[in-house]
């Protein structure tokens, strides 16, 4: 049914009415704008609303070791408990749930100089993902990359707060400070929602902190994040599951009493954010809501417009249902163009938000309001709304031009 | 060709009941050139319609061509006119987004016959109707009498058992109404099966049978001596 031939009767029709086809298409591309639009800012807002509340990925677990307080296996209680690359291999083993990973190795003060500016600071041996747990952006330069690691490379990612003590406003990428007497070379800064306490930090490679600081392969602690999920009680279900496993295989690995509860610290952050997930997940359904308000109301703009189509056509329908047209290729004619009208409209609207959030979204950095932004499964999804609802503007038209009879039609002057 | 008997048809209008058709019996034989005459309101409308599936009768018979036309849903009835059927209306009913040979060939869609053979048989019937030349034009360029020719096209390139046509002069001067007759003569002489409706005398002169037509009833049927139409432009 949806041949060249009808093609060709749709585009004859439109350019019949162009004017009104182009209104029309204009009310179903700006609700579909408005839907996106309104998406992306629900994103943006929830990715603003994260980095307020946050100064760590909101779903991280940190893994710490502490002091044993039972006896187990013979071993007395008040040991202390040591976290090795082992561990971390262990830990991180058969968990291919996991987002980002890293262990990490710190000392707490050393002694950092450049030139004449020095100051104290925390130190921490960390992996390439770790600037993810710690919700850390880069302002200038990168991150420690897996080539530092492997290579042992003397690089540092210092923060803000430390560029600001030691370099005032110049550019320390290249720039070599010492640290224990080595040089490390800067090469990037970072900052961090925690503000100047957690930007006064500098990174280097784990392994290399492992190195110049005689750790062997101890590390301090590890840190993990899994995949966003949008329902609370499912998120907090699967952290929980992955915990309990962790808890299960260290305290095998480290002999430590399956009851003790401060032997291995597992802190999991999903449960402070209750309330957030409720907050966002309150916004998108109000987003949604909208959007979808927004929308139908151009698509019962289309459904008027097809009526009144059909109605003014309906001498032309009496013509063709003379001339032998069935009442199926009637209500195929104004569906088909029905859709067309909104899809193609409607695509245009997406187009054109995408392009909105592509382009601006970035450049919006409000403290309610980062990033706005869709992904591809939002954006699919609002196509085939698009399709369902010229199909649904359609119907009630088309059904009624399917009514219309011939002999009515044709004595309509 | 055409068998009707005893067939009824009544309106519905607010509370009344309007009887428009009491009891009409007639037959049409393949190849006549029948005028239905009468003034308005004496039903023949309502018969044409009935005649053209565009309307059902109340009780009766219709058979057309041994197929009784009765209780036919949409598609079967569309199909049938399509079939059967080709309509000359006193409007034209062009469809005047379309250009000449694209209405000619709409009755050929509905066939589903391929476009390029559509075309071709469209042409070839333009051509017939001498309106080759005004293939590409739309109907707002034509005058009455090239739009009737392209309407007598279209009725004509679905290759139907009948013509049915009503008033086809009505909206046409007398000389072009005569041109148009001569046409429908024409091909009448080739043996296609014609009804014309009109209620002007000279029109219906022209065909070889008139069938009047009063409140309902046909009260008079008479074979006539054809008037040929180019006689008289």
């Amino acid at each position: 049914m949806f041949s060249l031939e009808r093609w060709q009767e749709i585009f004859e029709t439109i350019s019949k009415n162009k004017l009104r086809t182009f209104l029309t298409g204009v009310s179903v591309a700006s609700g579909i704008f408005i839907l996106i639009i309104l998406l992306g800012v629900s994103v943006g807002m929830q990715n603003g609303i994260e980095k307020q509340f946050q100064n760590d990925a909101s779903n991280i677990i940190n893994i710490y070791p502490g002091y044993t307080t039972l006896e187990y296996k013979g071993l007395n209680p008040k040991r202390r408990i040591q976290f090795t690359n082992e561990d971390y291999e262990l830990a991180l083993g058969d968990k291919e749930e996991v987002v980002h990973k890293s262990s990490d190795f710190q000392i707490w003060s050393r002694l950092i100089s450049y030139k004449k500016e020095f100051g104290s600071y925390r130190i921490q041996g960390v992996m390439p993902d770790f600037q993810y747990l710690e919700n850390a952006s880069i302002i200038e330069g990168r991150f420690i990359n897996q080539l530092d690691l492997d290579h042992l490379e003397k690089h540092i990612i210092i923060g803000n707060r430390v560029k600001k003590d030691l370099f005032k406003d110049n550019s320390p990428l290249g720039e070599y400070i010492s640290l224990s007497g080595l040089n490390f070379k800067v090469v990037g800064v970072y900052t961090d929602p925690g503000g100047d306490r957690e930007e006064a930090r500098v990174y280097i490679p784990l392994t290399t902190a492992q190195v110049v600081f005689g750790a062997g392969i101890n590390i301090r602690s590890m840190g993990f994040t899994l995949p966003k999920v949008d329902d609370y009680d499912e998120a907090l279900a699967e952290s929980n599951k992955f915990t309990a496993k962790i808890e299960r295989q260290l305290k095998a690995k480290l002999l430590v009493n399956p009851l003790d509860t401060s032997g291995i610290f597992i802190s999991n952050n999903i449960e402070n954010t209750k309330e957030i997930y409720q907050l966002i997940s309150a916004m998108k359904i109000f987003f949604w809501f909208v959007g979808i308000a927004t929308l139908l109301a151009g698509i019962i703009g289309v459904s008027n417009i097809m009526l009144i189509i059909v109605k003014e056509r309906t001498k032309e329908i009496g013509i063709r249902k003379a001339l032998g047209a069935k009442p199926m290729s009637i209500v195929a004619m104004v569906l088909h163009e029905s859709v067309f009208v909104t899809a193609f409209s409607g695509l245009i609207g997406l187009i054109l938000a995408l392009a909105l959030l592509e382009f601006v979204g970035p450049m919006v950095e409000l403290d309610f309001l980062i990033n706005p932004s869709v992904n591809f499964n939002i954006a699919m999804t609002t196509v085939v709304i698009l399709i369902v609802a010229g199909a649904v503007a359609g119907f009630f038209p088309a059904w009624r031009g399917a009514k219309i009879k011939p002999i009515d039609a044709l004595r309509d002057e | 060709m055409i068998e009707i008997k005893d067939l009824h048809k009544s309106y519905q209008i607010g509370k009344n009941s309007l009887h428009v058709l009491k009891g009409i019996n007639f037959s049409v034989k393949e190849g006549e050139l029948v005028s239905i005459m009468g003034s308005s309101g004496s039903g023949k409308s309502t018969l044409l319609n009935i005649l053209g599936i565009l309307d059902e009768a109340d009780s009766g018979s219709y058979n057309l061509d041994g197929v009784p036309i009765k209780n036919l849903n949409e598609r079967i009835a569309a199909n049938y006119r399509n079939k059967f059927l080709g309509f000359i209306f006193q409007s034209f009913n062009l469809i005047n987004y379309k250009s000449a040979l694209d209405n000619v060939a709409l009755p050929l869609y509905y066939q589903g016959i391929s476009r390029g053979e559509r075309t071709d048989r469209a042409m070839s019937y333009l051509e017939k109707v001498g309106l080759a030349d005004w293939a590409s034009h739309k109907p707002n360029e034509l005058s009455g009498g090239q739009k009737q020719r392209v309407a007598i096209a279209r009725a004509l390139a679905s290759q139907p058992k009948v013509l049915l046509a009503d008033e086809l002069t009505g909206a046409l001067d007398t000389k072009t109404s005569y041109e148009i007759m001569d046409l429908i003569q024409q091909i009448n002489d080739e043996g296609k099966t014609i009804l014309v409706v009109t209620h002007e005398e000279d029109i219906a002169q022209m065909t070889k049978r008139i069938v009047h037509l009063k409140d309902g009833v046909i009260i008079n049927d008479e074979k006539v001596e054809q008037v040929r139409a180019i006689e008289n432009v």
